[in-house]
């Protein structure tokens, strides 16, 4: 197991350093340059500001001052923001897309599962069916969709919820919604058939014939087998997340980490862009080794070491 | 004795029958033909077929469908909303041809002067009322719904059947344009997917040993990477366009498919079938193309059927924030985004696309996973 998470994080600071060198190399070949997006600027200051940021320099030199900041926790100088450190941008704007991504795994996961389960015990009745239903759609419909929709029916047409900004909680409503949809449609979708596997079984029978009552058994027994294999769409999830908070802070003005990736893609501003990359690989890179050791641990027959199939 | 009374004449042979108690009585189904009588019985399925069909027709005739052109701009009928010859007489579809706007006032007379603001209108000539609430003088008490005849205040005989955008441009014209785009992007970068996919983890898993050992290491490094960020980068360094899109979504995306094609192979190529195939002088090539790769088109179909739909999800992720198509050209995600940006006033222009992108997007998820049933032996009792 040791041996195998090593293994694991050596290939994640692989991953990360392949990322950062490629988008470093990207960011070269960008047509346009962030400091030309300001007011007209001169040649000669121009010049000036590239000498500052060392951007006359030969390309390799560039590379490895940069891959040296970066080992030491230097993401470099935001040109947007005046010359604000990249990490502390960062380090402002990753919370609330913490908060509002948490908040909407936590309410999809929960509904999501109430639903799965709700269709699994009254499995072919109109329920199931509109379970499916909501699941298939919820899987379909792009977030941003969705959003748009719930901001101007439920924001501007019947004016329940603020359609903007971030703080308040009214405020974390609808993005929380929108972004939950997903993690709500393929948690019930995905609890449904494993229940329904899981309450066919033998032991369920063995249980039910000892007598123990119907709660018990799907709650001690069907449920607690109907989970593990759930693990399996934490890594949808995860990227659903991620897309999500690109478009969702976007539409909704939330000051999230996406929503600067985004501005900055506009503007240009390589720097930040570099470290959200970095920051978005070094999620998405967790959370899939998160799924593989949870799988070790869930089910034994699933060997890790050697990582052969 | 009696029994020398029998006459002979009595006994007559027995016909031969042949034992028909193991006759297989049904005629015998290929794999294909077994998987099609199954799906066929998927309601689901059948379902996003028929939505899907209806929608290719649709956005291969629907652009000559009418006599507006793609990029016929008549500022002067800019955010038309939708009218339909027939369907402009029941109302609560809306298809009339009319701006709503739900105005709260004083009194129900300033609500109605701003009626006249919000139309650019100087009477109420095209303008009816219908109140809410006559309101008692305090402030935004008077509640009403005004409606507008712009089609006939601006005396336009035409129908635009999902109405005009910002430009004046016809909206049906351009969302079965659109929906050709978007389809024509996410079939290609699918199939791309798919070739690289499949000769990438069928040579892997087939040829083993240090091959399969490098090959999956390099696999190992690129699944780390987010599919999103990565599309997002390329795309900021290519021109916009159809070919820098392709080529973005299909930098990484083959990447679940050589996975699933590896797993596969790797089941299947010690089988007997394949054994025999090599003893008889089969070359690998020949193994690859005649035997493992068409034992595995029911995985890889099955796939690339879920690989379409996302494809059509980047592409409109993509031009929604602003990294897609540059006009005139047009493709579903471009123009939802456009109809976001006046969505409080106009929001037909939003929903047409909408509602066209998502039933492609419920189509393809309910048929891929009929297929899934359908194909996938497991699921075979």
């Amino acid at each position: 197991m040791a041996r195998y998470i090593i293994q694991r994080l050596g290939y994640m600071l692989m991953t990360l350093f392949l990322i950062a060198s490629f988008s470093f190399f990207l960011m070269k070949l960008l047509p346009g340059s962030p400091l030309k997006m300001e007011e007209k600027l001169s040649d000669a200051q121009l010049e000036i500001l590239y000498e500052k940021y060392g951007l006359n320099d030969p390309v390799p030199i560039q590379y490895l001052r940069y891959i040296g900041n970066l080992l030491q926790g230097d993401l470099g100088v935001s040109f947007q923001l005046s010359n604000q450190p990249v990490t502390d941008i960062l380090l402002s704007r990753i919370p609330v897309s913490a908060h509002l991504g948490l908040q909407a795994l936590i309410v999809g996961t929960i509904i999501g599962m109430l639903l799965g389960i709700v269709a699994a015990i009254r499995n072919n009745s109109w329920m199931d069916y509109s379970a499916n239903i909501i699941s298939v759609v919820g899987i379909s419909i792009p977030s941003f969709i969705f959003a748009g929709l719930l901001q101007y029916y439920v924001g501007v047409k019947l004016g329940l919820l603020p359609i903007a900004f971030w703080g308040t909680f009214p405020q974390t409503i609808m993005p929380t919604i929108a972004l939950a949809i997903f993690p709500l449609a393929i948690s019930a979708r995905f609890m449904r058939t494993e229940l329904i596997e899981v309450m066919g079984s033998d032991y369920i029978v063995t249980a039910r014939a000892k007598g123990v009552t119907k709660a018990a058994i799907l709650f001690k027994h069907g449920l607690r087998n109907a989970l593990i294999p759930l693990v399996t769409v934490l890594g949808p999830m995860a990227v659903s997340l991620m897309t999500g908070t690109l478009v969702i802070e976007q539409i909704f003005s939330i000051p999230g980490i996406g929503e600067q990736f985004v501005t900055s893609v506009m503007t240009d501003d390589f720097s930040i862009i570099m470290g959200t990359t970095l920051f978005f690989a070094f999620f998405f890179i967790l959370v899939i080794l998160i799924i593989d050791i949870l799988y070790g641990i869930i089910d034994p027959r699933i060997r890790l070491a050697g990582g052969k199939e | 004795m009696d029994k020398e009374k029998l006459n002979k004449d009595l006994f007559v042979p027995a016909n031969r029958k042949e034992d028909t108690s193991e006759e297989i009585r049904r005629p015998s189904l290929s794999y294909w033909q077994d998987a099609w009588i199954r799906l066929r019985k998927n309601k689901g399925a059948i379902f996003g077929i028929i939505v899907l069909f209806m929608i290719a027709v649709l956005s291969f005739a629907g652009p000559h469908i009418n006599k507006y052109g793609l990029d016929d701009q008549d500022l002067g009928l800019s955010k038309m909303p939708p009218r339909v010859q027939g369907l402009e007489n029941i109302d609560w579809l809306r298809l009339n041809g009319t701006k709503s706007a739900d105005l709260t006032a004083a009194t129900v007379e300033e609500a109605q002067e701003k009626a006249l603001a919000r139309f650019t209108q100087t009477d109420f000539e095209y303008i009816t009322f219908d109140v809410k609430n006559e309101g008692n003088g305090q402030e935004d008490s008077a509640r009403v719904i005004a409606y507008f005849y712009i089609y006939d205040a601006k005396a336009v005989d035409e129908y635009f059947w999902f109405g005009t955008d910002t430009l004046g441009r016809d909206l049906f014209t351009r969302v079965w344009y659109g929906t050709q785009i978007s389809m024509l992007i996410a079939f290609i970068a699918a199939i791309i997917d798919m070739v690289i996919g499949v000769a990438y983890g069928g040579i892997s898993a087939y040829y083993g040993g240090r091959v399969d050992n490098v090959m999956q290491r390099i696999i190992e490094i690129l699944v780390g990477i987010p599919n999103l960020v990565i599309v997002i980068l390329m795309i900021m360094i290519l021109d916009p366009g159809i070919i820098s899109i392709i080529i973005a979504l299909t930098i990484t995306g083959w990447v679940g498919m050589a996975r699933i094609v590896r797993g596969q192979v790797l089941k299947l190529k010690n089988q007997e079938f394949v054994l025999a195939s090599r003893t008889l002088g089969s070359s690998n090539t020949r193994i690859l193309a005649k035997h493992l790769i068409p034992n595995t088109l029911g995985m890889i179909i099955i796939n690339t059927m879920f690989t379409i739909p996302s494809a059509i999800f980047f592409e409109a992720f993509l031009s929604f924030i602003g990294l897609g198509l540059q006009p005139p050209e047009a493709s579903l995600g471009t123009l939802i985004n456009d109809g976001f940006k006046s969505l409080q006033i106009n929001p037909h222009i939003m929903i047409f696309p909408a509602i066209v992108m998502s039933l492609i997007m419920i189509g393809f998820n309910i048929l891929a996973d009929g297929l899934r049933d359908a194909l996938d032996p497991k699921m075979r009792e």
